[in-house]
């Protein structure tokens, strides 16, 4: 029995425990990125955006997501409802489930998985049913034809982020997060005299990959250019049409934690993850988990800053850019990477 | 181990269920999500047997893609599937016999590895020590190594099928614009900005 409680049940206490502090922190979080997303939005725009709930408008997430919660759910009579109300939830779930292999810091993650990366990989290809579900079970034809779209977009530049993937992972030997990051202590900075500095990073390198990583980002979260799936002026509000309160909220919700695993993992791919930008004091004294999220902040103000100054594509193009642009460049470079350490023999 | 065990219950419980669901499921949609089911369950089992990687890869490939584009194709075909059930119990004994082929191959196949541990011995590459390597490493080492000319054969025969499938697809009409991005990019006379004074015009 002593055996039961120390190998289970303290174990899973506190995994329990740590998942439920990100999980709190997380939506925390994203209340104020959902604010700061509008906030940027609008100063862009010379508007002043939401300024009345609270003080500069801080609480406006808050009083939204109980404008959202006493709302009535209206599911339409001839929707299919089980899918129906299932889809927001497998979107929600699926944004956060990705979140329990980021390490925050140096050994701050909840599952320490080897196959860390291939694990996110699953979760956000997964993360196109939410959208096929909600808009098929809908019944409706504008909803329907958003998540065709959001089918063909999704699965076509998962393929580019694979591939960007590839090329990160040549450099580091690993699928393991936390390796990820660790491995850009050393790199072109410490080639340069710089040691542990932010040239380390893989963003210099593999500038390319990181530029097409973002792009791909962009489309696989359905952000602006890319929001072909809700363009509000050709299907309405897309596969959310027929959504409204609670399981609209969810679907918000599970964006904008998609949105944040997105960048979370832009800075753990190619910013440096928890790592300094510089090796000596002043910056050593910050601790990892402030670096980890200003990158991620800073990633999510180009998020932010695309929406309000990029124009939507048109979906031809949309689809031109993931096949004819991003997988060739994305696959040409994993060959000259591969090619790379192979000659100069810096393959891990 | 117990929780191991528990846990294998749960999965293979659920991948079975999930299975009768997808050949008893009245819908098409629901069938197919069943199925999606029963590869995550699988993808479960993979995991408890320590083979992370083909987990992964699982829920990747089979649920991220292939299965999307099942789902794809169900959502947009209008088929009467209480209509293609008639046929039902005359197809049952080919059915039954195939599966039981099915069943008595695997059985025989795998059980051979229980019955006679020696067996084991007799792969024609050696089998990797799993608490020396990753199951990833393993896994590569193996495929790009020992595999290496079948690994590269089989990506030739889906190279050629994709190929087939865009050339039977593919067709050029004529009458149709088509945005040419080199010839707009190219173009001499650019589309220019111009400071407009007021009164005067461009």
């Amino acid at each position: 029995m002593n055996g039961f409680v120390d190998s289970y049940l303290i174990p899973g206490a506190i995994l329990i425990g740590q998942s439920l502090l990100v999980l709190v922190l997380l939506l925390v979080s994203i209340a104020f990125i959902l604010l700061a997303d509008r906030k940027i939005w609008a100063a862009v725009q010379m508007r002043r955006g939401p300024n009345v709930v609270g003080p500069f408008g801080l609480l406006q997430s808050f009083a939204d997501l109980l404008k959202f919660v006493f709302k009535e759910p209206v599911i339409p009579s001839s929707s299919n409802k089980g899918i129906f109300l299932l889809a927001p939830l497998v979107t929600v779930t699926l944004a956060l489930a990705g979140w329990a292999v980021i390490p925050f810091n140096a050994g701050w993650v909840i599952a320490n998985i080897n196959v860390g990366i291939l694990y996110l990989l699953a979760i956000s290809s997964l993360g196109v049913y939410g959208i096929i579900m909600g808009g098929w079970a809908s019944n409706s034809k504008y909803p329907f034809l958003s998540s065709l779209r959001a089918a063909a977009q999704m699965v076509s530049y998962e393929v580019s982020i694979g591939f960007v993937l590839v090329g990160v992972l040549l450099c580091v030997g690993s699928l393991n997060i936390s390796d990820v990051v660790l491995s850009q202590q050393t790199g072109l900075g410490t080639k340069l005299g710089l040691p542990g500095s932010f040239l380390d990073w893989h963003f210099v390198p593999l500038f390319p990959l990181f530029i097409i990583f973002f792009i791909s980002a962009l489309a696989e979260t359905n952000r602006p250019p890319f929001d072909l799936v809700e363009a509000e002026s050709e299907l309405v509000a897309g596969f959310m049409s027929e959504y409204g309160s609670t399981p609209y909220m969810m679907f918000m919700l599970g964006e904008y934690a998609s949105i944040c695993l997105m960048c979370a993992m832009t800075t753990i791919l190619f910013l440096g993850g928890w790592l300094p930008p510089f090796n000596f004091v002043p910056f050593t004294w910050v601790p990892g988990i402030i670096w980890f999220v200003l990158k991620a902040l800073l990633c999510f103000f180009m998020f932010a800053m695309v929406k309000a100054f990029v124009p939507r594509y048109r979906y031809d193009q949309l689809m031109r850019l993931g096949w004819k642009v991003f997988l060739p460049i994305s696959l040409g470079m994993v060959v000259v990477v591969a090619a790379v350490l192979q000659i100069m023999g810096w393959a891990p | 181990m117990i929780i191991h065990t528990l846990f294998f219950y749960l999965f293979s419980a659920i991948t079975i269920a999930s299975g009768l669901m997808v050949v008893s499921a009245r819908n098409p949609v629901h069938s197919v999500l069943f199925l999606i089911l029963a590869f995550f369950n699988a993808a479960g089992l993979f995991v408890l047997l320590g083979a992370e990687f083909l987990a992964m890869l699982l829920v990747v490939v089979y649920v991220g893609a292939v299965a999307v584009l099942f789902l794809f194709v169900v959502m947009m075909l209008d088929v009467d599937f209480v209509e293609l059930r008639q046929g039902f119990l005359q197809y049952l004994p080919v059915g039954a016999l195939v599966g039981i082929v099915l069943l008595a191959e695997l059985l025989i196949g795998l059980s051979g590895w229980t019955f006679a541990p020696e067996a084991i011995a007799t792969a024609t590459s050696p089998i990797p020590n799993p608490a020396e390597v990753s199951n990833t490493a393993a896994i590569g080492h193996l495929l790009y190594t020992h595999y290496i000319f079948f690994f590269q054969v089989a990506g030739f025969v889906l190279l050629v099928a994709m190929i087939g499938a865009i050339v039977l697809t593919l067709r050029h009409k004529p009458n149709v614009k088509r945005q040419v991005i080199a010839d707009q990019v190219s173009r001499s006379q650019k589309v220019d900005m111009h400071a407009v004074k007021p009164g005067q015009g461009v």
